[in-house]
């Protein structure tokens, strides 16, 4: 009896080393082809590092479904929320005319986009689906320059791994990986179903990623950084959503 | 009423001869897949409902939200401004780590529910334990059964062994129509997910449609779980908890 519990002593115990060897590797495979979160760190760590790995895998090229512009939700809905502030009802009143986009990091050359050089590149629309972390969704019609045409002209540097991007409204920031931000269906979107981008959508200028949830496509955005690492951004979990208690990674 | 006019015409009872012979109602393997799943149940149970909570609406097609007509809305208040519900106030916003929570139970319940779908198939616990013996498949055997639970007779000792009919058939639904289905509907209302497998959700007819099917689907679980507890409760709790907790069965001690 005694040796069988022995025996089984021994089985278990290579068994358990196995398992943190067999882990210890996986953990630095996934790192190594950046398969990692941000906010991997903490309880729900293992989770998140899961379905953003698994997904990562599963979906780097894949494209958002597209709609039938009859599919296009009447009216949009305009998630309820108030101008920022002073600084930008004075841009709005003239017509964002002032509005800049700035863009730098581990870039060739640093630049300032107006809305009018945004449009002045080609510009392509996309009818995709904008779900909420809530449960609500809509469809509209996009409008907009793909976010990797400004990233060429720029030249972001091979090392890059992040974009990280940032609202007019204070403390509203966000980060996507390089497989996001290159993505075909990632759009500086400045249009909305064959108008101007409403204030209400993020007007007038959106940063509009259809496979993530809403809430990584930030309004009114005003600045990004292109990075290799997303530790010395804020509290270092990649955004301001993770340091809010939500997930870094939302395609799900 | 008198059990042996019951027992016999059950295939699935074990002679009470070899019961006694056996060490183990319940493999280890069963107890610690049965244990998790019952841990990520009430963590996934719990995060939905707040998340839930922050949208009580509920839509069908692809889209939805508070401009567009409801299939039904839920009679209570709201984590979001966004929805009128007429209590006029609104909960403290519980989504982050609900929403964690939810997919780290959901891994951990797939992984695990991974590991007894193949065991089961393996150690051959679905042949014995779960698929119904061809007597049993009878009408005249299910009324048997029927009655019996209707009357909320207490199962006898020889079918602390076993699993009758009704409960097999239970179970493998559980196991293989809703836990599937759960997986499925819940996926589906996962936009990166479905950019690389559209039919997910164009099957169900769209992302609100699958929502709306995953609540329906949690709820069938819940009502499971309730009928499930129910029943261990019926048929002697502590014995049935030892078993699945210890692995040993047996009425001694209950009611003593």
């Amino acid at each position: 009896m005694s040796d069988l519990s022995r025996r089984k002593l021994i089985k278990t115990g290579l068994a358990a080393t196995a398992g943190v060897a067999g882990l210890a590797v996986a953990a630095h495979i996934a790192q190594s082809y950046g398969l990692v979160p941000p906010d991997h760190g903490g309880i729900y760590g293992l989770g998140e590092t899961l379905t953003y790995a698994s997904q990562r895998l599963l979906t780097r090229h894949s494209l958002a479904r597209e709609f039938h512009p009859s599919q296009i939700s009447k009216p949009p809905l305009a998630n309820e929320m108030a101008p920022p502030n002073d600084a930008f009802k004075r841009l709005q009143a003239g017509g964002f005319a002032d509005w800049q986009l700035s863009v730098n990091g581990m870039v060739d050359r640093p630049a300032s986009f107006s809305l009018a050089q945004l449009k002045s590149y080609p510009s392509r629309s996309q009818i995709t689906q904008l779900a909420c972390e809530e449960g609500w969704s809509y469809i509209a019609e996009w409008i907009g320059v793909p976010l990797s045409h400004v990233l060429n002209i720029v030249g972001v540097h091979p090392q890059a791994r992040y974009i990280a991007y940032f609202s007019f409204q204070p403390d509203w920031w966000e980060s996507i990986d390089m497989a996001d931000a290159l993505h075909p269906q990632t759009f500086l979107a400045y249009g909305m179903n064959g108008g101007e981008l409403p204030v209400g959508n993020g007007g007038p200028l959106r940063l509009r990623l259809p496979r993530p949830l809403g809430y990584k496509s930030v309004k009114f955005i005003t600045h990004m950084t292109v990075t290799d690492s997303l530790k010395s951004f804020g509290k270092g979990l990649g955004s301001a959503s993770p340091e809010a208690g939500y997930a870094w990674y939302a395609g799900i | 009423m008198s059990d042996s006019a019951y027992l016999p015409s059950s295939a699935s009872a074990v002679p009470a001869a070899t019961v006694a012979s056996r060490t183990s109602r319940h493999s280890v393997l069963v107890r610690l897949t049965h244990w998790i799943t019952t841990l990520c149940f009430l963590a996934l149970l719990v995060s939905g409902a707040e998340i839930v909570i922050s949208h009580p609406r509920f839509y069908w097609g692809e889209t939805g939200n508070v401009l567009t007509p409801t299939l039904f809305k839920l009679p209570i208040p709201s984590s979001r401004a966004l929805v009128q519900t007429g209590y006029g106030y609104v909960l403290p916003d519980q989504n982050g780590w609900s929403r964690y929570l939810h997919f780290q139970a959901a891994w951990l319940v797939v992984l695990t529910g991974l590991l007894y779908a193949i065991s089961i198939f393996l150690t051959g616990h679905l042949r014995k334990n779960l698929l119904p013996a061809k007597a049993d498949l009878s009408w005249r055997a299910f009324s048997t059964a029927i009655s019996g639970h209707l009357r909320l007779r207490r199962p006898s000792e020889a079918e602390a062994w076993s699993y009758n009919v009704l409960q097999r058939l239970t179970y493998l639904f559980v196991i293989f129509v809703l836990f599937p289905l759960v997986i499925w509907t819940g996926l589906a209302m996962s936009p990166a997910f479905v950019s690389a497998v559209p039919a997910t959700v164009t099957l169900l007819g769209g992302q609100q449609s699958a929502r709306t099917l995953h609540f329906f689907v949690s709820l069938a679980l819940v009502l499971f779980l309730l009928v499930h507890v129910g029943m261990v409760c019926l048929a002697g709790f502590r014995s049935r908890m030892r078993a699945m907790i210890t692995g040993r069965a047996g009425t001694q001690g209950e009611g003593t």
